[in-house]
């Protein structure tokens, strides 16, 4: 590495870490698109072989299109991946073990804050992902806060997001009087008790990995938060109960039984025709596109997507499951790994990766909001920007130990399940809350 | 002689010799575990960071949560109420099956079916069962006119947790009936005869030949039942991931939300605590019933 690219670098990156907490949220991109040639020639090792786990894919396009990339890589290269599917909530202890224990798959893509875990196990990727951040038109600011936690360092290329959006029955909301989804959190509520009698709402309730997700935003979106900067707890707070009596207010016009919707229930309510909005990945419309029963099939029409209304904050607050690409410190080919991430990401393979998985995966990079999948079908488009208005789990803490504890343990979740069906007074639930995440946080 | 056939000769050497697979099986795969599992529940070891001593600071950290607390109560709960179910279906079952029934081969096999599931498969079944929009129970209700809504099975802490011991219930029914079967089968006729000629009523040969001799089949259900019940995770994380909120939590999802964050000292020390409580109710009992047996 040359001095003065290393200085040059040494800049972007205090900038970057520095509007990477100032912006999150805000949907800003970090380095504006550069439109001169990226050069990035790493040099694969002799003989190199490789190890990808990853994640079982969520839509058959997405791991037929990703083989296809794996197998041009090959080509290209001659370099042999073999490529190892496992549930995504399982990579996290595979991939745990392989840290702990220096041996296993090269390449892991795992998710969320998976990589803040054990971050000196990882091989630094700053050259791949400022490449790329240049190439591309940036990562977005939640990227880095995932996978650039001290603002000097990469630790992982950041792959996308599965996006959790609002799902709604178009046909619904008009009979209802609305012509598109509500914009804010006031006329959200209003659009759930006029819809409660025609077709009404539900959002997962139970301990729901990814659907859970919502009780972030409803949090967020009144000012709440698990803890601030500086990882103090600060959940039993005024915003909180805000966000807490507003929750009680919308669960009053939920179907029954949110409660103990795990991820699935939603997806069945819906497509059964009993919901008519509730948050979900892409899935709900592609199974309904693709469905063999002409009734669901005939519903795909009706289905929409749009993003998470804003709160009383002003600004985007979502929260969706984050993937990440993690080369693993003890690879004995870590050019050739750094050249697999490269090659998977540039556009040849990335937009056509994208594009098969039909949306499913939303882009980290901002120039991948520009290719056609999210355009053409005008249902795919709120999927688009998910890992822009993404804010980490951990928010407005650094990720690690605490904030994977605080989302394993349902924290969040829990505190708006008790709180919004009445089990609890939104002030008992904060304080039990406060009370939880603060053991972690203290661990 | 030579020392190796001195040693061939030696009854003592050679019977150490032969043990000695076994011996260095068990302390590689039980030995060594054990007490790396009891070392680390003294170390703050986390994914990827080895750890250091804490001495009981993992333990205060359980006894003060309020989780663990109510998980070892669910535990507990779910274990014994479980456990008295299967075990007086199970007898029931059992009683029916040892009579002189037609197809009693094709129901033995039959009842034992449920058990052969694989537990993920029944966990996903019951979930549906439990459902709060597709529940086929509720459903049934709802046509009869017993109830006029769905029955939230899962969604009440209560009803979560009943309903979970229910599908522990009806997957472990069919092992307990079919191992007292085996023990009421090596019974005598001729003990029944005996005790009809002198007089005794159903109960009491149920009473004093029936159960004393299936007590060998009865330890072995009773004990096998709480080790099980002591160590239930998958039908309950598959159902209810211990919601809604914690109420339905049991020690062994305690220890796996926190192995999942990475927190491999706490969930070791989750860990021991169940040995340690799995111990306490299994030794007493096992050695109650064992001189209950022999007395038998």
């Amino acid at each position: 590495m040359s001095e003065s690219s290393f200085n040059r670098r040494k800049f972007l990156e205090g900038s970057a870490g520095a509007a990477a907490v100032a912006g999150l949220g805000t949907g800003s991109v970090l380095w504006s698109p550069s439109a001169s040639a990226q050069t990035l020639a790493l040099k694969p090792e002799k003989d190199a072989k490789l190890r990808v786990l990853r994640w079982s894919r969520f839509v058959q396009g997405d791991i037929d299109s990703y083989m296809v990339n794996v197998k041009k890589f090959t080509e290209k290269t001659g370099i042999d991946v073999r490529v190892d599917n496992e549930g995504w909530e399982d990579v996290r202890p595979k991939a745990a073990v392989a840290a702990n224990t220096g041996a296993g798959p090269d390449i892991i893509l795992s998710t969320n804050d998976d990589a803040n875990l054990y971050p000196d196990k990882l091989l630094d990727v700053t050259d791949v992902c400022e490449y790329l951040g240049k190439k591309y038109g940036g990562w977005y600011p939640a990227c880095l806060a995932f996978l650039k936690p001290d603002g000097k360092k990469w630790i992982g290329v950041p792959l996308g997001s599965a996006g959790s959006m609002m799902v709604y029955r178009g046909s619904v909301l008009k009979s209802a009087g609305f012509d598109a989804f509500p914009k804010t959190t006031d006329d959200f509520l209003k659009m759930a008790k006029a819809v409660k009698d025609k077709m009404p709402g539900g959002m997962a309730l139970g301990n729901a990995t990814g659907d859970g997700l919502w009780c972030n935003w409803l949090v967020w979106a009144f000012g709440g938060k698990l803890v601030d900067q500086n990882n103090k707890v600060v959940i039993d707070s005024p915003e909180t109960a805000k966000a807490l009596e507003y929750g009680k207010e919308l669960y009053a016009n939920f179907i029954p039984g949110t409660l103990s919707w795990l991820d699935p229930n939603n997806n069945k309510a819906f497509l059964d025709g009993q919901i008519s909005y509730t948050n979900n990945g892409i899935s709900i419309y592609y199974a309904a596109k693709n469905s063999q029963d002409p009734k669901v099939k005939e519903m795909a029409a009706d289905i929409q997507h749009a993003s998470f209304p804003v709160g009383p904050v002003g600004q985007p607050t979502e929260s969706h499951l984050f993937f990440n690409q993690m080369i693993m410190k003890y690879t004995k080919y870590p050019q050739a790994a750094k050249a697999f991430l490269q090659f998977m990401m540039e556009q040849d393979q990335f937009a056509a990766w994208l594009t098969a998985a039909g949306g499913y995966i939303a882009p980290p990079l901002d120039a991948y909001a520009k290719i056609p999948v999210w355009t053409d079908d005008p249902k795919n488009t709120p999927y688009r920007d998910a890992v822009k208005n993404l804010r980490p789990a951990g928010y407005a803490g650094k990720l690690g130990y605490a904030s994977a504890g605080a989302a394993a343990d349902f924290i969040i979740v829990n505190m708006v399940a008790e709180a919004i069906s009445g089990s609890k007074s939104p002030k008992e639930a904060m304080e039990r809350a406060q009370k939880r995440a603060e053991r972690y946080y203290r661990l | 002689m030579t020392a190796l056939e001195r040693l061939q000769n030696n009854r003592n050497a050679l019977g150490m010799l032969f043990m000695l697979p076994a011996a260095v099986m068990l302390l590689l795969f039980l030995t060594y575990p054990l007490g790396l599992g009891t070392w680390l529940g003294f170390t703050d070891a986390k994914v990827g960071r080895p750890g250091v001593w804490v001495g009981l600071e993992n333990y205060e950290f359980l006894w003060n949560d309020a989780v663990t607390r109510l998980a070892l109560f669910n535990t507990l709960f779910y274990t014994v109420v479980a456990s008295v179910i299967k075990f007086v279906l199970g007898l029931w079952l059992a009683l029916l099956l040892n009579r002189n029934i037609r197809f009693k081969t094709f129901f033995r096999a039959v009842i034992l079916l449920p058990y052969i599931v694989p537990t993920a498969l029944s966990a996903i079944a019951f979930w549906w069962i439990y459902d709060a929009q597709f529940s086929i129970i509720s459903w049934m209700l709802v046509k009869m006119g017993f109830i006029d809504k769905y029955i939230d099975f899962l969604g009440n802490p209560w009803n979560a947790r009943l309903s979970t011991i229910g599908a522990n219930i009806r997957r472990g029914v069919p092992f307990v009936a079919i191992t007292l079967l085996a023990g009421l089968q090596t019974i005598s006729p001729s003990l029944y005869e005996a005790g009809a000629i002198d007089g005794a009523t159903g109960w009491q040969r149920f009473w004093n030949i029936t159960l004393p001799l299936v007590m060998p089949a009865t330890t072995t259900v009773v004990i096998l039942s709480l080790i099980g019940g002591l160590r239930s995770f998958d039908l309950i994380w598959a159902m209810t991931r211990g919601g809604p909120g914690f109420t339905s939590d049991v020690i062994a999802s305690v220890i796996y939300k926190q192995y999942q964050a990475g927190f491999y000292g706490l969930s070791t020390a989750g860990n021991v605590v169940l040995f340690v409580v799995v111990s306490i109710i299994i030794v007493p009992l096992s050695l109650f019933l064992n001189r209950r047996t022999t007395e038998a």
